[in-house]
């Protein structure tokens, strides 16, 4: 998968969570919950999100690398294409 | 028409869920209404089939009006279930005695003023829950044609003008406002507050996350909301309703838990026996509970039935709730962020995450030392979070 192919997907599942938020207009480095309303329950059901759009485990200790948009692709890019 | 809170008034059938003869138990889903608070799901209470739809979908009525009869096993025709009173608070009420026998029991009725129907316009009513008598046929003797039941029910869906969000918004708002004005003109709140070290919960927390799979993990708020729901039973008269004058023990501990939701405003439905569930599925129906909430498709027990109320503004960086009871409940245990602060424990102070824990409660029922005790209550169990 590309990295637009996961952008693409990230902004997705972000979108079904906060659909009320301008996705175009989040700054991709800066925290997603610096920028939109979201709370833990939120979090969690787009880190529960990820997890089934992409088939991809994701440990707790690394949520934390699922902060920024950035950090969403990079991560997600790693671990999807390490699995294939 | 159910009343699904203290702060519900009427409410607009949206949709029936059965139609005349379909077997019904208790907790099926029977209808949608739409309140201020979005649309809900309407369960019942009894058991038996389904003879006549009262209402058709888009009329707007008071809470109490009957929605539809049912008929028990015995044949006997019965005021519904589905009037719904607010089941856990309302005893003296929710026993309405069943109507005595009525003619609209299945007995034949008379010939004459049985309207000329086809079967197959028979059938087509009860599908769109038509009530016949009251369709004028324009068929041939005054008979009722299909087109006549088509339009009676296109008719009786008019009125049905889906709310704008900004309509439900205001309506929310001005729900809100009377249940918060009741409580302030009607509840002698007391207020207290405790510091309660969280070090050894979130400790835990983190180690059983670590070992979870995405879909299983914890959320903090699920560890708050299982110890005061056990809290309540060190602390009984923490939970439950005032009614009538008199303090009423809420059956089962059902935590209300505070959801805002994204178009603003809050609902607080309720956990079922937050006491009894394991940490797990207290989990599970929380996060299903919470995403119902925003997304709709709560269930009218849910609204009605919260014994105690749980709030939890610590994501939103509050320090300490002031919170503001909801009636007809007596209580309401808010929980500001978790800030880590020096703290003293034996002789040494160390840095440790901290959260202020809020009690509001109702004078009438209890007083602040029993208060005290429930937040100690609370306190004691987040020491001992692998018991939760």
């Amino acid at each position: 998968m590309t990295e637009a192919e996961i952008k693409a997907v990230v902004l997705r599942v972000l979108g079904a969570i906060a659909p009320e938020a301008d996705l175009a207009a989040l700054d991709p480095r800066i925290s997603l919950r610096d920028q939109l309303d979201v709370d833990s329950v939120d979090f969690l059901n787009f880190i529960i999100g990820l997890h089934k759009e992409l088939g991809v485990d994701i440990p707790d200790a690394d949520v934390p690398k699922l902060a920024t948009i950035s950090g969403c692709v990079a991560y997600l890019a790693s671990r999807v294409n390490k699995q294939r | 028409m159910p009343s699904l809170g203290a702060d519900m008034e009427a409410g607009t059938l949206v949709e029936w869920r059965v139609k005349p003869g379909d077997s019904v138990k208790r907790g099926d889903i029977v209808a949608l209404v739409e309140t201020e608070k979005g649309v809900i799901e309407v369960e019942i209470f009894e058991e038996g089939i389904v003879e006549t739809l009262l209402v058709k979908p888009g009329a707007k009525l008071p809470v109490g009006t009957p929605l539809a009869t049912i008929r028990d096993e015995a044949q006997i025709a019965q005021p519904a279930a589905v009037i719904a009173e607010k089941p856990a608070e309302a005893t003296g009420k929710a026993s309405a005695p069943p109507a005595p026998p009525v003619e609209r029991a299945p007995v034949s009725p008379a010939p004459s003023k049985r309207p000329h129907i086809s079967p197959l316009a028979r059938r087509r009513a009860e599908e769109l829950g038509v009530d016949i008598a009251a369709v004028e046929g324009t068929g041939g003797n005054g008979s009722i044609t299909i087109a006549d039941i088509d339009r009676a029910a296109s008719k009786a869906v008019q009125p049905k003008s889906p709310a704008t969000a900004a309509e439900r918004q205001a309506g929310l708002r001005k729900a809100i406002a009377a249940a918060m004005a009741r409580s302030k003109r009607e509840i002698p709140h007391y207020y207290l507050g405790a510091e309660i070290d969280l070090s050894r919960a979130l400790a835990w927390l983190a180690a059983e996350n670590l070992k979870r799979p995405v879909t299983n993990r914890l959320l903090y708020s699920a560890l708050l909301i299982r110890a005061v729901a056990l809290a309540i039973h060190d602390v009984p008269e923490m939970n439950g309703f005032w009614i009538d004058g008199a303090f009423k023990p809420g059956q089962g501990v059902h935590v209300g838990v505070a959801v805002s939701l994204r178009q603003g405003g809050l609902v607080a439905p309720a956990l079922h026996d937050a006491d009894k569930k394991s940490l797990d599925e207290l989990m599970r129906d929380m996060l299903d509970l919470v995403n119902r909430a925003r997304a709709g498709g709560l269930r009218s027990s849910e609204m009605s039935d919260p014994t105690i109320t749980v709030t939890n503004l610590g994501e939103q960086g509050v320090e300490t709730v002031f919170g503001v009871i909801y009636p007809p409940q007596v209580a309401l245990v808010g929980f500001g962020r978790i800030a880590e602060r020096p703290w003293a424990s034996q002789g040494t102070i160390s840095a440790r995450p901290v959260i202020s824990a809020s009690l509001a409660a109702d004078h009438r029922v209890s007083d602040g030392h029993r208060g005290g005790r429930f937040l100690a209550a609370i306190d004691r169990l987040l020491q001992e979070p692998e018991k939760l």
